[in-house]
């Protein structure tokens, strides 16, 4: 057979059989093999960019949780800082008031004993004063006696009042 | 599971394995040839013929008979190949070819040998009947291969669409897992870069048969025994069908603007158009070109390849006439040539399938373009391949 001429029975048989094969293959096979592909393709496509965003989402927890950590973190120690404050405040605060009272409590141990003081000295002169004139009653009674020891005993005493 | 994974690799090894051996099987078939002529022999194995030799020479030649299908003056005949006895017979008037002009033709006896049945004498005269018109419509050896390639890409891309029906959405898998890169690069790197996102989706099935027809048919010629060993891709009718149906599938999927560009091509001194209308004309003539050329480019590669394998082959019978000691040392070189070439045609069936592919794809891009800006860019991309 010649190299160069075509021959009518392979024409024919080739537009049967490639026809044949296309509508097979076109009805049956492609639409299914590159409609799986694309949507495998697009599975793929979209789980990776779930994937890179919930990769983003967990960055963004972390960090808020993180935040949310140094948050808890310093109002913790804004809470210890206040306690202490307000310890230190109560503390002084007793402190004043309790020397205060003491110093109340001083002054009015200090009140009482003077007034006890007083009262003592008050009672003591009155005692003195009692017990003198009882002794100058009984010494009177005694140098009344005679006359001139009265007289010499009063200027006396007058002369000792004088100096008190 | 393992069956699916050892399935692919053990077709390559066998491809290579039945590679590496075709030369014993072409050795047989010269054993007791009188003079051997390389021309005949090399252009008898590229051609088509009506059976399928696989081993041996005249009497005791192994063979495929093949159906021989006739309308002569409208009734059909059919018999098979065999009763021709490589053309040393003839079957009810039918007989093939003998004469220069007739050579692997059939003919009709006349005269006194019409409808004549029995063998053909050497030295005697026969008739040929010239008024019959004999219309041959013969499953040959091409056919026979056609018909054995389409059923295996049937086949093949069939369980593989069952394949990815029963596991859709997962990973691909055995035969699936070979094909879909395949199909991945034809789809991305071809057909979307030709013919644009937007439109490709009509044209992928077409472009896809296309490209695993020639592969495949490419890598059967390839096979030196029975399912390949036809030259299908290298035959001009093949080609040339393939080639109208890209030129069809052009012309129709055009639109104005591609008919603008052929009639009043943008761009172009007005005296080249009006009042010869020679643009016009070379453009007219380059619609016709594009097809004619992807027709040879194929056809000739691959007839090429066949031509050269079988030079080497040739080579060795050629001195093995001068001195058997010679036919053998010249065997090992020729068998290293051989293999060479084997490796280097398995990559020519995949560079002319996947160019085939690619400037069909582009010639539909280019007739769908819209603008002009794009048209005159891509237009360079198929020039460098074209130089193949």
């Amino acid at each position: 057979m010649d190299l160069l001429t075509p021959s009518i029975g392979l024409i024919f048989w080739m537009l049967i059989g490639f026809g044949i094969l296309f509508f097979i293959l076109a009805k049956y096979a492609w639409p299914i093999i590159t409609k799986s592909i694309s949507e495998r393709e697009r599975k793929i496509e979209n789980q990776l960019s779930e994937a890179a965003k919930a990769r983003e989402e967990m960055k963004n927890l972390k960090s808020e949780h993180q935040a949310l950590l140094i948050q808890a973190k310093d109002e913790r120690d804004q809470i210890l800082a206040d306690a202490r404050k307000i310890r230190d405040k109560l503390y002084e605060e007793s402190k004043e008031k309790a020397y205060q009272e003491a110093q109340l409590i001083v002054e009015e141990a200090r009140n009482a004993i003077h007034f006890e003081k007083m009262k003592a000295m008050t009672e003591i002169k009155n005692e003195i004063a009692n017990m003198s004139i009882e002794i100058a009653e009984k010494v009177l009674q005694k140098e009344l006696s005679d006359k001139t020891q009265q007289e010499k005993l009063v200027n006396e005493w007058i002369k000792e009042l004088n100096f008190n | 599971m393992t069956y699916d994974r050892i399935k692919t690799p053990f077709i390559c090894l066998s491809i290579v394995l039945i590679t590496l051996f075709s030369p014993i099987f072409v050795q047989a078939s010269s054993e007791e040839g009188k003079k051997f002529e390389p021309g005949q022999f090399i252009i008898e194995h590229i051609t088509d013929s009506y059976g399928w030799h696989i081993a041996g020479e005249g009497e005791h030649a192994i063979g495929i008979s093949l159906p021989i299908i006739l309308i002569d003056n409208g009734t059909p005949v059919v018999f098979m190949s065999g009763k021709f006895h490589h053309g040393h017979a003839a079957y009810k008037g039918y007989a093939l070819g003998f004469t220069p002009e007739t050579k692997g033709k059939i003919v009709k006896l006349g005269g006194t040998h019409s409808g004549y049945t029995g063998t053909l004498e050497e030295g005697t005269s026969y008739e040929i009947d010239t008024n019959a018109s004999l219309i041959d419509f013969s499953i040959t050896k091409n056919v026979c291969s056609l018909f054995i390639s389409i059923i295996l890409l049937i086949f093949i891309f069939l369980s593989v669409a069952k394949q990815y029906k029963r596991r859709d959405g997962m990973a691909p898998k055995g035969l699936q897992s070979l094909l879909e890169p395949v199909i991945l690069f034809i789809r991305d790197e071809v057909v979307i870069p030709s013919i644009g996102e937007k439109k490709y989706e009509k044209f992928l099935p077409y472009l896809l048969t296309l490209f695993f027809f020639i592969l495949i048919n490419n890598m059967m010629g390839l096979i030196p025994v029975f399912p390949g060993g036809a030259n299908l891709t290298g035959n001009i009718t093949i080609t040339g069908i393939l080639a109208i149906i890209t030129f069809f599938i052009t012309s129709f999927s055009s639109n104005k603007n591609y008919w603008k560009h052929i009639f009043n091509t943008p761009g172009v001194p007005w005296w080249l158009k009006i009042p010869i209308p020679l643009m016009p004309l070379v453009e007219i003539i380059g619609i016709f070109t594009k097809p004619f050329v992807l027709m040879v480019r194929l056809f000739a590669n691959i007839s090429a390849g066949h031509i050269i394998i079988l030079g080497f082959i040739c080579l060795v019978f050629i001195f093995g006439g001068m001195s058997p000691a010679l036919g053998y040392g010249v065997s090992a070189v020729s068998i290293f040539f051989y293999l060479f070439m084997g490796l280097l045609e398995l990559i020519v069936a995949f560079v002319q399938a996947f160019v085939f592919t690619l400037l069909t794809s582009l010639y539909i891009g280019l007739a769908m373009e819209e603008g002009h800006e794009e048209a005159h860019e891509e237009h360079h991309a198929p020039m460098s391949i074209e130089k193949e």
